[in-house]
């Protein structure tokens, strides 16, 4: 410890030499590692950015522009031209500032939900309730608005809307699952552990495919749903069964001491959950959640094989369908790749910050 | 327990009673499924009326009538649905196995550079965990079909790497024509690894009883080597390879890898790599710093401590959590529908689409899945019961 400071006043040169030494040349095979990846390094970056930005088409240019310099660039005009009907689909063009808008409030009310000043049931209720409300007009119409049908709603607000409430409603059930799982009635305990296995023993994409060719059988005929209620639904459930898990990890940290106090103080099985067990198991599985619900959100891209129109089909849809660009889909799929990698990064380092925040909590 | 309250009427006091209440939660609970069971099985069968279906395995015997690109076991489109499915299964168990590994290899590799001395190689590792698993596996998989699909060059002037060709229709290669001594040879190598893995055990057993194990792995190599050698030159030392000729439109002869197969293993595997770095790294962070302080006292090199030390330490914390990375990826396996790899999925879908069986080939497919995830979840049990720590 005392060494510091005199390591801190000898010179930069030094000190950078050091640690040259000390993390790239530590030993002859460590040096050799380092000259090899430098070389593959400047050999791939080399190429990387002259296709990426020294050759490349930016801004609206034309195909022709494109066309002229394929294989050597990229393309980004074909993001330029497409953009919003990457973004927003096939929702009428002069209305796309409501879309826009609802992608504005959902990520306003995931940074809030995030800060945990809003951590209090009420706040959260007042703001998921009045987000999505709002949303929901904006995206519908009506009441002053051009009225749009969902047929016709796309993009990056789907896979928003997707992914957030099929976790937000996901998790109710997801809870009364696990404190099913580990409830003392044989009848609750065995319906709780089949409905969790059994969902997480298939594919999502099986559960998207049951819920868009096989539910409609099920309902008296005549009796139709939504499509897109219908993936929503059957996301919600798939990530009820996940949610179990996570919470039900929650409940098996907590000491047993918890339960005997609260059977101590004469509260009853709900009392003892709601007051007791629940506020500090959920608390324990927060940085879980947050990465369940990243996972959701990846997953979500997969009802684009039972013809949903989310954020990925849509920059599918703008970029394979329309023969001119249809070449330049690599930029259109690392457009996507971005986007989703913007999102899931942030709440990734989202969730490893709060897992040390609360760690450090906890100890004090 | 009911204990009778003097004054309280029956029902009161039946109400109070703990024991009651729960036999009554618990049949509540089953009327009501048993309610929506019976309200969606009665408007099953009208649903199923109406548009004249009978339920029932019997379609699995007809006539599927659609090809299948890539094929494990013999299959035409005379064949039947059933036929048709088990094509589709063996090709989601085929990808998923070589993927598993695969991702295991890539996966360690990383894990271990994570934690490398060297700075260079433990950013790059730690760009590429980041860089893969924020992306959905969907995407990954679009833009590698696209790739091997439309910026390959054409099958007339497809890539030469070696004897094999590389084009928009896969990768076309050598490969040795259907002889006894190939099989032969396939067979020595099984016995060899079989007797191998009998020789390690027996090692073991002689190192516990006189301390000092006889070697292994030389004699391993070379049994796996020489057996199948053997095997090939006593069955005629076939030589003749059938090779890749460009004939019209595509390659004739060989074994043409197609892309979708391509880009199905490669996405599984670099997508899945990325956690199981994640897990290797955890794990090897788990062991304890005094047994690498005691690896270093007794001289052991970095690959030493690694081998000898540190990884089979890590083995016992690393099994759960790789459980539910192989569950993943073999589930993930049936994303192989979006890039038209002929998975389970994909005949299932194929199927139902031609027969309207939708009920049967969905629930199907999801019994397979169910049965696979079981399967591989009672293997890595079993071995973390056998690797688990002995405690004295």
């Amino acid at each position: 410890m005392n060494r510091q400071p005199a390591l801190a006043h000898r010179p930069l040169l030094q000190r950078g030499g050091e640690w040259l030494r000390a993390n790239l040349f530590s030993s002859v095979a460590n040096g050799v590692t380092t000259l090899l990846l430098l070389g593959l390094l400047v050999w791939l970056g080399d190429r990387l950015l002259t296709w990426a930005v020294l050759n490349a088409v930016w801004g609206n240019a034309s195909v022709a522009t494109c066309n002229a310099l394929l294989g050597q660039g990229a393309c980004w005009a074909v993001v330029a031209d497409k953009w919003r009907q990457m973004l927003f689909g096939i929702y009428p063009q002069a209305e796309q500032w409501r879309p826009a808008a609802a992608v504005l409030i959902f990520c306003g009310m995931l940074v809030l939900t995030a800060m945990r000043r809003f951590w209090h049931l009420r706040r959260l209720l007042v703001l998921w309730l009045g987000g999505s409300l709002l949303c929901a007009w904006l995206m519908a119409g009506g009441g002053g608005l051009t009225p749009v049908p969902t047929a016709l709603w796309g993009g990056l607000p789907i896979t928003l809307m997707l992914a957030v409430f099929g976790t937000l409603l996901a998790f109710p059930l997801g809870v009364l699952l696990a404190l099913g799982r580990r409830s003392s009635l044989p009848i609750i305990r065995a319906v709780s552990i089949s409905y969790i296995e059994l969902v997480r023993g298939v594919p999502l994409i099986t559960v998207l495919f049951m819920a868009s060719i096989m539910f409609a059988l099920f309902l008296p005929e005549g009796i139709s749903f939504d499509k897109l209620l219908r993936a929503q639904v059957a996301i919600i459930l798939f990530n009820a069964a996940y949610i179990a898990e996570v919470v039900r990890a929650g409940l098996q940290a907590l000491p047993r001491g918890q339960h005997e106090a609260a059977a101590a103080l004469g509260l009853g099985y709900w009392q003892t959950q709601l007051l007791v067990i629940l506020p500090q198991a959920l608390r324990i599985t927060i940085p879980a959640q947050v990465n369940s619900f990243i996972d959701n959100f990846k997953d979500t891209s997969l009802v684009i094989i039972v013809s949903i129109f989310d954020f990925l089909y849509a920059v599918r849809q703008a970029v394979i369908s329309d023969l001119d660009w249809r070449h330049y889909f690599v930029e259109g799929y690392l457009f996507a790749m971005a986007v989703y990698w913007l999102f899931c990064y942030a709440m990734s380092h989202y969730s490893q910050w709060l897992e040390k925040h609360l760690a450090r909590d906890h100890r004090t | 327990m009911g204990r009778q309250v003097p004054g309280a009427s029956l029902p009161t006091a039946m109400w109070s009673s703990e024991h009651f209440r729960n036999l009554l939660y618990q049949i509540a609970l089953l009327v009501l499924i048993g309610t929506l069971g019976t309200y969606a099985v009665l408007n099953l069968v009208h649903n199923l009326e109406s548009r004249a279906i009978t339920i029932g395995f019997s379609y699995l015997a007809q006539e599927a009538g659609f090809d299948i690109s890539e094929k494990l076991i013999d299959y035409q489109p005379t064949h039947s649905y059933g036929r048709a499915f088990a094509v589709g299964l063996l090709n989601t168990l085929f990808v998923s196995l070589l993927a598993i590994v695969a991702a295991s290899v890539l996966g360690l590799a990383i894990g271990i550079a994570r934690l490398s001395p060297n700075w260079l190689l433990r950013k790059l590792a730690a760009a590429y965990v980041e860089a893969v698993r924020n992306v959905p596996l969907i995407l990954q998989l679009l833009l590698w079909y696209g790739v091997l699909t439309e910026l390959l060059p054409p099958v007339a002037d497809a890539l030469r790497i070696g004897p094999a060709y590389l084009s928009q229709r896969g990768c076309a290669m050598p490969w040795p024509v259907a002889h006894p001594g190939w099989s032969a040879a396939l067979l020595g190598l099984l016995l060899a690894l079989v007797l191998s893995l009998l020789w390690a055990r027996r090692a073991r057993t002689v190192r516990d009883r006189c301390g000092r194990a006889p070697p292994v792995l030389w004699p391993a190599i070379g049994v796996c080597l020489l057996l199948p050698l053997a095997a090939w030159g006593a069955f005629g030392a076939p030589l003749e390879f059938s090779q890749p000729v460009l004939s019209g439109f595509d390659f004739e002869g060989g074994k043409i890898v197609l892309p979708e197969f391509i880009a199905l293993l490669c996405g599984l595997s670099i997508y899945t790599a990325a956690f199981i770095a994640e897990i290797v790294r955890g794990g090897i962070l788990a062991v304890d710093r005094g047994q690498i302080d005691a690896a270093e006292a007794l001289g052991l090199s970095y690959g030493q401590r690694l081998r000898l030390v540190i990884l089979p330490q890590t083995l016992r914390v690393m099994i759960p959590p790789l459980t539910s990375q192989y569950l993943n990826l073999s589930k993930n396996s049936s994303l192989a529908v979006a890039i038209g790899y002929p998975d389970l999925v994909s005949v299932s879908n194929t199927t139902l689409n031609q027969t309207g069986q939708a009920i049967e080939a969905i629930g199907l497919m999801m019994a397979v899945y169910l049965a696979l995830s079981l399967a591989i979840s009672g293997l890595m049990n079993w071995y973390n019961h056998r690797v688990r720590l002995v405690e004295r």
